[in-house]
């Protein structure tokens, strides 16, 4: 098989063509190009985009972070750049819903030109794609990205031969961590687009040139307008559904069988002889991933050593968290006790002072002193899928996930439900089938999201003093348990088999970025914010209406509220689950806009300004107990239970919803929630009764 | 021989793919052809495996593993940096 590069003549008419096009553009109006990066999965495309736009996506060290195209805008000197940054992909080839959306755009006819972001530490891989995206024949710039990586690990890359092996496209040497080389490559990728692309052509063997070139006289004279009509003609060979059904021509004279394997073998031959001429080994270093790996991927110790990584996560929120919270109840303390007395000498309403204080001051107050723990949580979460151990988990739980029908990777979406359900879910588009994406959709909200963190420390500080950050770890092992049992179960109904197809590329461990961590901890701390500010606020002013109004108008007594009336309802629903209080009905119930307002609500009708604070705390549970002398720790379990399993946030239901595109599906989603969580805290409930 | 039969650190060549057409595009793309060589890195005992193909780490399923028709290829020159197996040549 022969491969090599040439340039095709008819093509500089062509080029000359397009360049007056683009000069008499330039007349008119500011210049101003669409450009789209795409390249393979975890090569940094999303960490290019940041430093070029200025935008705080979020970037991590596993294949598979960025699920949909965001643009973000730059510029150059006098043109004006729209940035796409996109899912990766591995070929153009595509089958998930994520990398359909890279494919798109890479076709897409209102993209001027493309920057192929390249992993400059697995070139070889990498260049499959590039080779691929040659030949749509658009204008395109490699950005040879962790070219500092490369020279850590005593590799050297030709600069010069590798660009005339590539079709002369500009290759530029950036880092997108350490934002070096950037300047370069947007203003090489401007020049380039203003000079034109010169088709760039693969030779391959002559039987298939001969029925690409037959291919491409059909495609132009059914489609004279088209603007990659090599590639077509090639992806066409390729037998690709997509292209034969976009754009339909008779080609089965000339396609008489897939020649797929044959055109892939020659681009990976072409890429051998590209690396073995410009890639050089100064000094083979001993990679640390492989020590590394030795231990977290054990063929034994694997799960161990991950539960205990997850162990560690969560006794670091709950002791740290706790420890830095003092700070954050002096303060709304303080607060509370300044806005009573101003509102007092105001001469403000009894209603309106009641309002302020004990509705939004109680509910939105008590959520932001939970902000430490979220905060450790999610900075030891950005760690973890900063460091490159992600992948790893997918590998070392494909076992058990395997048992219950899913791949190793649906895992994934579930530890990303560890911080928030909604992303989670967003998460499951890298799953190779749909019917792999609802199971996962479905068990990921029994992972314990960062709203039900103040749940869990709450509940467990006030009935379990002595162990209280053991009770609230149980709640996240009992909840990935039901995930796992509920997936088996599922699988079980269907028939399903095992599934034993795990596909993921394993990245190199990285020490995590300075930048990275505070751009995913800073956005996961304001969506906190904005969702206190927003839903809580709205949820707590709610809650101080039903509890404080009845039929006959604002109430002394909670018990003659609306709220009382609603949560009498649910008293004997509940009650067999050690529940039977209307006071617990009203909180569940509110507890659907966002789980934080289960505590909201504690906070409201119990009247404590800051329920995360001892005395506040001291203040619920006696309370409690004048109301309830039974509610103690195993009704006081079955709570946390019962929050861990039902139905999600609204949010979360939403993004149900609009995944899965299934109303059905996602109220057959709900029911089970609700009956899985009233049977397990039930059973829980009356088990213990016997023994406490 | 498969790929699922292969010994951790061994290094192995390519010879054919027998699995469903999507997974072997895929598999394709990601550089594992007819005559590719792949070293492993770790196995689990029935599951799992993690290759090393072309300068990047992947981690195979059984079904496609044992889908992956294989050939032992003497280990000279390829040993990896850093490994240490029982018969390691050197």
């Amino acid at each position: 098989m022969s491969c090599h590069e040439k340039q095709r003549t008819n093509e500089k008419q062509r080029s000359k063509e397009r360049q007056a096009k683009k000069e008499g553009q330039a007349k008119k109006q500011k210049k101003h190009l669409n450009v789209a990066c795409i390249g393979n999965p975890n090569c940094g495309k999303t960490t290019l985009f940041n430093a070029l736009t200025g935008s705080k996506l979020k970037v991590a060290n596993w294949p598979g972070v960025t699920v949909e195209r965001v643009e973000g805008e730059t510029g150059y000197e006098d043109t004006g750049i729209t940035l796409i940054d996109t899912p990766g992909i591995y070929s153009l080839t595509c089958y998930t819903i994520e990398e359909k959306v890279t494919r798109q755009c890479a076709m897409d006819d209102g993209i001027d030109a493309i920057i192929n972001v390249v992993d400059a530490s697995s070139l070889e891989r990498n260049l499959y794609l590039t080779l691929q995206l040659l030949e749509l024949g658009k204008p395109m710039v490699l950005a040879l990205n962790m070219i500092d990586v490369v020279k850590e690990r005593g590799m050297e890359i030709d600069m010069h031969r590798l660009p005339e092996m590539l079709g002369d496209i500009p290759v530029v040497p950036v880092s997108a961590a350490k934002r070096t080389g950037l300047d370069i490559l947007l203003h090489a990728l401007i020049h380039h687009c203003e000079e034109g692309m010169e088709e760039y052509v693969l030779d391959y063997p002559r039987e298939i040139e001969e029925k690409i070139a037959a291919l491409g006289v059909r495609m132009q004279t059914h489609y004279p307008s088209h603007s990659s009509v090599r590639w077509h003609a090639i992806k066409l060979l390729e037998d690709d559904e997509e292209v034969k059904r976009e754009h339909p021509i008779s080609e089965v004279s000339i396609v008489d069988r897939s020649y797929e394997k044959e055109i892939i073998q020659c681009k990976y031959s072409y890429i051998e002889k590209v690396m073995g001429e410009t890639l050089f080994y100064k000094s083979k270093k001993a990679a640390s991933t492989d020590k590394i790996d030795r231990i977290l991927t054990h063929p034994f110790w694997g799960i161990p050593v991950f539960l205990l990584i997850m162990c560690l996560v969560f006794f670091l929120t709950f002791t740290v968290g706790d420890a830095l919270k003092g700070v954050f109840e002096t303060g709304l303390d303080a607060f509370s006790g300044a806005a009573a007395v101003l509102l007092e000498r105001l001469g403000a309403a009894g209603w309106l002072q009641s309002l302020i204080v004990e509705g939004i001051i109680a509910g939105v107050g008590g959520i932001l002193t939970f902000i430490p723990n979220i905060f450790i949580l999610f900075l030891a979460l950005a760690m973890l899928e900063d460091s490159g151990y992600m992948a790893r988990v997918a590998y070392v739980m494909d076992s058990v996930m395997g048992k219950v029908g899913l791949s190793g990777k649906a895992f994934l979406p579930m530890i990303l439900g560890f911080g928030c359900t909604v992303p989670a879910i967003m998460a499951t588009r890298a799953l190779e089938t749909e019917h792999d994406r609802r199971k996962t959709m479905l068990v990921t909200p029994f992972m314990s999201c960062s709203a039900r963190l103040p749940i869990y420390v709450l509940l467990s500080d006030m009935f379990f003093p002595k162990a209280a950050a053991l009770t609230a770890f149980s709640m996240y092992v009992v909840g990935m348990v039901i995930a796992i049992l509920a997936a088996l179960g599922v699988n079980r109904l269907e028939k399903g088999k095992e599934n034993d197809s795990l596909l993921i590329e394993l990245p190199e461990y990285k020490r995590p970025n300075a930048r990275t961590i505070r751009i995913y901890v800073w956005n996961k701390l304001k969506d906190y914010l904005s969702k206190a500010g927003t839903t809580i606020f709205v949820a707590s002013i709610l809650i101080w209406f039903v509890l404080n109004f009845g039929t006959a108008g604002m109430v002394e007594n909670p018990a003659d509220s609306f709220g009382a009336v609603l949560g009498r309802i649910l008293v004997p629903v509940l009650a067999p689950a050690g529940l039977g209080m209307w006071q617990i009905g009203v909180a569940l119930l509110s507890g659907i806009s966002a789980k934080e307002v289960v505590v909201s609500s504690f906070a409201v009708l119990f009247g404590v300004a800051n329920a995360n604070s001892d005395a506040g705390m001291a203040a619920i549970v006696q309370n409690i107990h004048s109301l309830n002398p039974a509610f103690g720790p195993l009704n006081a379990y079955c709570l946390m239970l019962f929050c861990l399993l039902y139905v999600p946030c609204v949010a979360t239901v939403a993004t149900v919803k609009k995944e899965s595109g299934s109303w059905k599906f996602t109220m057959k989603m709900i029911a089970f929630q609700l009956i899985l969580a009233w049977a397990v805290s039930t059973l829980v409930f009356q088990i213990g009764s016997v023994f406490v | 021989m498969t790929l699922y039969e292969a010994k951790k650190g061994g290094s192995y060549c390519i010879e054919s793919l027998y699995v469903e057409p999507s997974i072997t595009r895929r598999l394709q793309a990601l550089g594992l052809n007819d005559g590719t060589i792949v070293n492993i890195l770790n196995r689990k005992k029935r599951g799992a495996l993690i290759v090393r193909v072309r300068g990047t780490r992947l981690a195979l399923g059984k079904h496609i593993s044992s889908s992956i028709e294989i050939r032992e290829v003497c280990r000279e020159g390829m040993a990896e940096p850093g490994e240490e197996t029982e018969n390691e040549l050197s």
